[in-house]
């Protein structure tokens, strides 16, 4: 047997398939792509009001600036003025009313884009204002929402709850979050022959580009293509929103048949597109002595801004992982999609999912306080079991639990028990200083809960010289789906990874392909090019063993070569006598995820094909007289199944982990009271840096990792899940908070924990252990 | 002899020149208001350099530019994106482009950056490698602290920073092989060559940079956007400087850029006469007397560091956590005192000291205590025509006790929601010469003169503490804005006084999470 010299087999830790371009500078993004003479530039000219009436527009002084060419408003869109969903409440431009700052109103378009930035600012807009809704709780009071409210419970709740030994009730608030992509969002649009257009779309979901594109121009699909080579980071903020900026490129393309351009800044990016949705979550829990929850309440409500945009399914997703790791025999939940006069908000990795869990495990953190017992014992005892308290309030059996070996494997790697007796003695002896630390686990289901969207196509094409183009549905954002699907290919056609070049995602390819979200990228895509490579390699055979007169089961392919009986054909030889013997060396791969279903008015049934699981523990130091904090260490134990690359998923983990940090710590959106937003750019949004991240940052992938389900080679999916595992820092930093009352009072505490927080929610536990000494010492006399 | 007459006199220029690729490239006619990032993307169309903000705050389109420094050069990052074009005259300027070896080999930099998957979606990449090729080519192997400083200007929203951090240490580690050739030396890491002699390579560069030294004013005049035109003076001497600024009182005065450059990214501003102050020599003075340190207005951030933190480290330390390293790079220390923002940096551990300014108008110097500058928002007492020569820091008393602090939502990179500095002596117990002075609770940098009173003369004890707290409250009635409430920047002012008592009474045991943190 030959030694395996090729490379990109699955399992490897193979670099990103653009690694060596994005070092270089040499890996091209949409604004890289060298523009035709006469591209003109657009800027977008904005609402000003939070809610209102436009009386009049007046663009004269915006035509007449330098450098304009063309200038736009809705009135001037050929077809449909929507970018939205069903609901078709998201316009292109404002006609006549406007819902938030920021909100789109005209486009101009000129000769550069300072020409075109300057220009927009000059127009004049007379408002009529509208009172605006401005946050959850006058949203919920107006019954403001943007698809009506929706409801999952099982068993009887408010029975369980009343009947319980203990009951708490409670809120807990947390704040949205920007996915500040680096690359901001772009479109580049090419008007070509007879009305079609080619739209450079910096998009995770090209298709619904396409078909969005095609409506505004009063078109059809198959007059628009949409490409994306490469995102400069996506994180759901690019499945939508994209739309908006194609939709406008295209439309000026086709008035002025020039190449048009459309890139927002980063402050028009950041006040105009959607963010993960902040929630306010009331709570009512019944339990035991020992924790275990007989019955909890749940009223979800959650900011989604000006439309409904993704919003239903963000928000059933809250109610899918309200239960996390923890089996909830009484249940009810209620989810309010709350309408603002804000941006609407979209998705963001999670996509609803973590704001469910906060939910959870701040029900749980609070029974342990009350308790006083360990919050991961009483994590353990709520936990799903095996072969018991399996079912979820949906329906759905847990069938994959692998908490049950990652927890004790990690309290145990992690040395919790141990710090958290350190910890006391620290917090006892230090006054300004004061240490807490948290262990949260995350179970996460898989699939899009839109059951229509499970489904990827794949096309690979081989030449006569034995080198393969790889095409699929799914989208490049930095996550690595391009090189985990090429190393599936790789694998199964047993040959280099360098033969391979991954080609852009591009709607003239694959059809109608879905969204690259839902962390399913590499479990479509990949099963997708697995059959269309296979499909290759079933030709190849046939072809071989008809050629070599041996039977198909002794073609063998193995390290770049093929062993036809006892002949050997390089990879190259036998693309080339395929190609001179007439065979088709082209095939799709099409792949639909099997067994999931449900009801979309009761939410039940199996939403997801399987979990992906993790748990963390993370460690902090605070300064109680100023609410600064360090995160000082994270352990992190994560399962992926059976790892395609596992520098790729360690980097999903890492990073995931960090930017939910990011939303739970520094993050924070702040709206001024006419509800503009004042953190629109990274000198006053704050993500993580290099320094954040935590002095020890232990992250290890479950050895024993399989998946039950024959997903692609028994992987699972890795971009979303571990974003969840930042729970534990926030709740890290809760622990620290309490034991200013020496973990007596539970503080409050909100998203984001900035210091400012940190700092108040302290202040209010000393107000609160005043208040007790008081209370102490009058009850004496 | 005026500045433009000197132009005819044939020592000035009216062109930018400046090194790219080993080559010498001379810009004319172009608008002074152009970005280097612009200048590079749209011009030259070297797209490798990226915009993510036009701010200077995510370090995507970070460049490097090599100087003289003596007979050696020097490399440093900064933010090209708020760098306007004629600042680069007499510099080389290296963009992610630049790295490759002549052979086409990646630098050792990137390769780290392949190999330990510290790029993801790849459009942070080229500044990390910039911030980074910087560091390798001016310091040896650094700790994990200085490496996370060196990357507080770079965001990634990818990778969560591990595998970058793992790849900047493990660049040091990996074979240089980039040859001979046209900077191929860059691929050796500064520790081989360390202060040694400079290798064949670095003086060609040496050479090159002294083939485009300039002695007299550069004056660039170029478009605007609507037809006009535009000038750009960079003076050599102070008296020349003085004359133009005197002569044009309505010009802005171009330092480092790090704030003026905004005006033009995200304003739109027109800046139809900017004099630039960068190559004055005069006013690149630093010096540490007994006395004194003065700081001439020219003086980076990053140059006056070093010396700042060996006499007040608690300075150092805010100064490491100004902005970050391509902006302090670039900024300045006067351009940061001029510009006079509430919550500029500089200012409040500036005043505690006790600072003063030289003020100068054409040959006239005049010097000024710094808490008198300031008269309202964004007003100060700079008269037409008149600038900021220097800062001058007292040294003495040198039994003083000085504290800053800076508070913010995230530590590195950030700005202070309220920034907090105390001067103060302990005499038989009490406390002396009490100066205090906060930034980001008034209009501008403002004493704290009520509590100032409550603690001066007073024994350093638990009453005078809570004496002076309650005064805070009434020296700033600060406002609520998006880096914190009103209600915060009163209770952490506050707290940070007793922060201070802590720090100069005897507590034992650890006061800052930094230092545990870090």
């Amino acid at each position: 047997m030959s030694e395996i010299t090729i490379k990109g087999r699955i399992g490897t830790s193979l670099p990103h398939e653009s690694a060596h371009l994005h070092v270089s500078g040499e890996a091209r993004y949409t604004d890289d792509i060298p523009e035709p003479i006469g591209t003109l530039h657009v800027a977008i000219g904005m609402s000003e009001r939070a809610h209102a009436r436009i009386r009049s527009i007046d663009l004269g002084p915006v035509k007449e600036a330098p450098g304009v060419v063309d200038v736009m408003t809705a009135e001037d869109i050929p077809g449909r003025n929507d970018i939205g969903g069903p609901l078709r409440d998201d316009p292109i431009f404002a006609d006549g009313l406007v819902q938030y700052v920021g909100q789109s109103v005209f486009a101009v378009a000129a000769t550069s884009v300072e020409h075109a930035r300057r220009a927009a600012r000059l127009a004049v807009i007379e408002y009529e204002d509208l009172e605006p809704i401005l946050d959850i709780d006058t949203a919920l009071e107006k019954q403001s929402f943007v698809i009506p409210t929706m409801k999952l419970s099982r068993g009887d709740a408010d029975r369980a709850i009343r009947g319980a030994p203990h009951r708490l009730q409670g809120q807990l608030r947390f704040g949205g979050q920007d996915q500040f992509y680096l690359e901001g969002h772009i479109a580049f649009a090419l008007p070509k022959e007879d009305g079609d257009m080619l739209v450079y779309s910096s998009s995770q979901h090209p298709g619904e580009v396409q078909v969005v594109v095609a409506h505004a121009l009063g078109k059809t699909a198959k007059d628009v293509i949409v490409e994306c080579r490469r995102m400069g980071g996506g994180f759901g903020g690019k499945e939508t929103q994209p739309a908006l900026f194609a939709s406008i490129a295209a439309l000026i393309a086709s008035r002025t048949g020039n190449a048009v351009k459309v890139r927002p800044d980063r402050d028009v990016d950041m006040i105009m597109t959607g963010k993960r949705h902040g929630y306010r979550v009331d709570y009512d829990v019944g339990f035991d002595e020992q924790g275990v929850i007989r019955g909890v309440d749940f009223m979800f409500a959650s900011r989604c801004g000006m439309s409904a945009d993704l919003s239903g399914p963000v928000n059933d997703r809250t109610m899918f992982h309200a239960d996390n790791a923890y089996f909830l025999e009484n249940v009810s939940i209620t989810s309010h999609r709350c309408k603002t006069n804000t941006v609407s908000n979209t998705a963001f990795r999670g996509f609803g999912g973590p704001q469910g869990m906060m939910a959870i495990e701040w029900v749980i953190d609070e029974i342990a306080r009350s308790l006083e017992i360990d919050p991961l014992d009483v994590r353990m005892r709520n936990f799903y079991g095996i072969g018991e308290r399996d079912i979820t309030p949906y329906q759905m059996k847990v069938e994959d639990n692998r908490l049950m070996e990652i927890i004790p494997e990690l309290e145990t790697s992690s040395d919790y028990r141990q710090r958290r007796l350190e910890i006391a003695e620290f917090n006892g002896s230090s006054e300004l200083l004061k240490k807490g630390i948290a262990l949260t686990p995350v179970k996460f289901g898989i699939s899009f809960t839109a059951t229509h969207y499970n489904q990827a196509g794949a096309l690979i094409l081989i030449y006569s010289d034995g080198t393969v183009q790889l095409n699929h549905g799914g989208t490049e954002m930095g996550q690595g789906l391009f090189t985990k699907v090429a190393q599936v290919v790789a694998e199964e056609l047993q040959i280099d990874i360098g033969r391979i070049r991954c080609t852009a995602s591009d709607t003239a390819k694959v059809p109608n392909a879905s969204a690259t979200a839902a962390s399913s990228g590499s479990d479509l895509n990949g099963m997708a090019a697995l059959a269309a490579a296979r499909e290759l390699k079933g030709r190849l055979t046939q072809f071989a063993a008809e050629q070599f007169d041996v039977p198909p089961d002794q073609v063998r392919f193995s390290n770049d070569a093929v062993h036809i009986g006892e002949e050997r054909l390089s990879f190259a030889e036998l693309a080339n006598r395929a190609w001179m013997g007439r065979v088709s060396l082209s095939a799709t791969g099409f792949y639909r995820t099997p067994k999931i279903h449900y009801d979309r008015t009761t939410l039940t049934g199996r939403p997801f094909y399987y979990f992906a699981y993790g748990a963390a523990v993370s460690e902090v130091l605070i300064d109680v007289l100023t609410g600064e904090y360090k995160v000082t260490r994270v352990d992190i134990l994560h399962d992926v199944g059976e790892s395609l690359n596992p520098a790729i998923d360690m980097g999903q983990i890492e990073g995931g982990f960090i930017q939910g940090m990011g939303w739970l710590t520094t993050e924070e959106l702040w709206w001024n009271a006419k509800g503009e937003l004042q953190t629109h750019a990274p000198s006053t949004y704050k993500i993580p840096v290099a320094s954040d991240m935590p002095q020890v940052f232990n992250v290890s992938l479950l050895e024993t990792g399989r998946n039950n389900e024959p997903t692609i080679h028994r992987s699972k999916a890795v971009g979303e899940p571990p974003l969840m595992l930042a729970i534990s820092v926030f709740h890290a930093i809760k622990d620290a908070i309490a034991s200013v009352g020496e973990q007596r009072l539970s503080p409050h505490l909100s998203g984001p924990a900035t210091p400012e927080e940190v700092l108040m929610a302290i202040e209010d536990l000393n107000r609160r252990l005043a208040a007790e000494r008081e209370h102490a010492s009058a009850g004496v006399a | 002899m005026t500045a433009t007459q000197q132009s005819t006199s044939g020592t000035s220029s009216d062109r930018v020149r400046f090194i790219l690729d080993g080559e010498v490239r001379t810009v004319r006619d172009v608008d002074p208001n152009t970005t280097v990032l612009n200048y590079l993307r749209e011009t030259l169309r070297r797209t490798g350099t990226k915009e993510g903000c036009a701010e200077g705050d995510c370090g995507a389109c970070t460049v490097v530019l090599g100087e003289l420094d003596g007979d050696r050069v020097r490399f440093r990052a900064i933010n090209s994106c708020i760098q306007f074009v004629p600042t680069l005259d007499g510099k080389e300027l290296f963009t992610v482009e630049s790295l490759r070896a002549p052979d086409g080999a990646l630098h050792p930099v990137q390769e780290a950056m392949v190999e330990f998957h510290g790029s993801q979606c790849g459009f942070c990449t080229p500044g990390f490698i910039m911030s980074l090729f910087a560091m390798y080519r001016s310091e040896p192997e650094p700790s994990k602290a200085r490496i996370n400083d060196i990357l507080a200007g770079n965001l990634c929203r990818c990778t969560g920073y591990r595998p970058i951090i793992e790849a900047a240490e493990e660049m040091y580690r990996l074979p240089p092989h980039g040859g001979n050739g046209n900077g191929g030396w860059t691929h050796s890491p500064y520790s081989a060559s360390g202060d040694d002699e400079p290798s064949a390579g670095e003086r060609e560069m040496v050479e090159r940079l002294r083939s485009i030294e300039r002695r007299g004013t550069l004056v660039v005049t170029g478009p605007d956007l609507s037809g006009g035109r535009r000038t750009y003076y960079a003076p050599t001497t102070i008296a020349d400087f003085a004359e133009l600024v005197e002569r044009y009182p309505d010009a802005y005065i171009l330092a480092g850029g790090t704030d003026i450059g905004l005006w033009v990214t995200k304003h739109h501003m027109d800046l139809d006469t900017v004099i630039y102050l960068g190559d004055v020599a005069e006013l690149k003075v630093l010096a540490a007397s007994q006395t004194h340190i003065e700081i001439g207005a020219a003086v980076t951030i990053t140059d006056a560091h070093a010396l700042i933190d060996s006499h007040f480290p608690d300075m150092g330390e805010m100064y490491r956590r100004f902005a970050s390293p391509p902006i302090r790079n670039a900024a300045t220390i006067g351009g940061n005192v001029a510009n006079g923002s509430p919550i500029g940096d500089s200012m409040p551990g500036l005043i505690a000291l006790g600072a003063s300014l030289v003020l100068r108008r054409g040959p006239e110097s005049r010097e000024l205590p710094m808490d008198e500058f300031y008269l309202a928002y964004q007003k100060t007492a700079l008269e037409p025509g008149e600038f900021v020569e220097r800062v001058r820091v007292p040294l003495e008393p040198s039994d003083r006790h000085f504290r800053t602090y800076k508070i913010t939502k995230r530590f590195d990179q950030d700005i202070s929601a309220v920034c907090a500095a105390y001067c103060f002596r302990l005499e038989d117990g009490r406390a002396r010469d009490v100066r205090i002075c906060y930034g980001g609770m008034a209009a501008i940098p403002q004493r704290a003169s009520e509590c100032e009173q409550a603690l001066e003369g007073r024994e350093w004890n638990e009453s005078t503490l809570a004496a002076g707290m309650a005064a805070l409250d009434r020296d700033y009635t600060p406002i609520e804005d998006m880096r914190a409430s009103a209600e915060y920047r009163q209770m952490v002012t506050r707290n940070l006084l007793r922060k201070l008592f802590l720090e100069t009474s005897g507590w034992q045991g650890e006061t800052r999470v930094i230092e545990g943190g870090r």
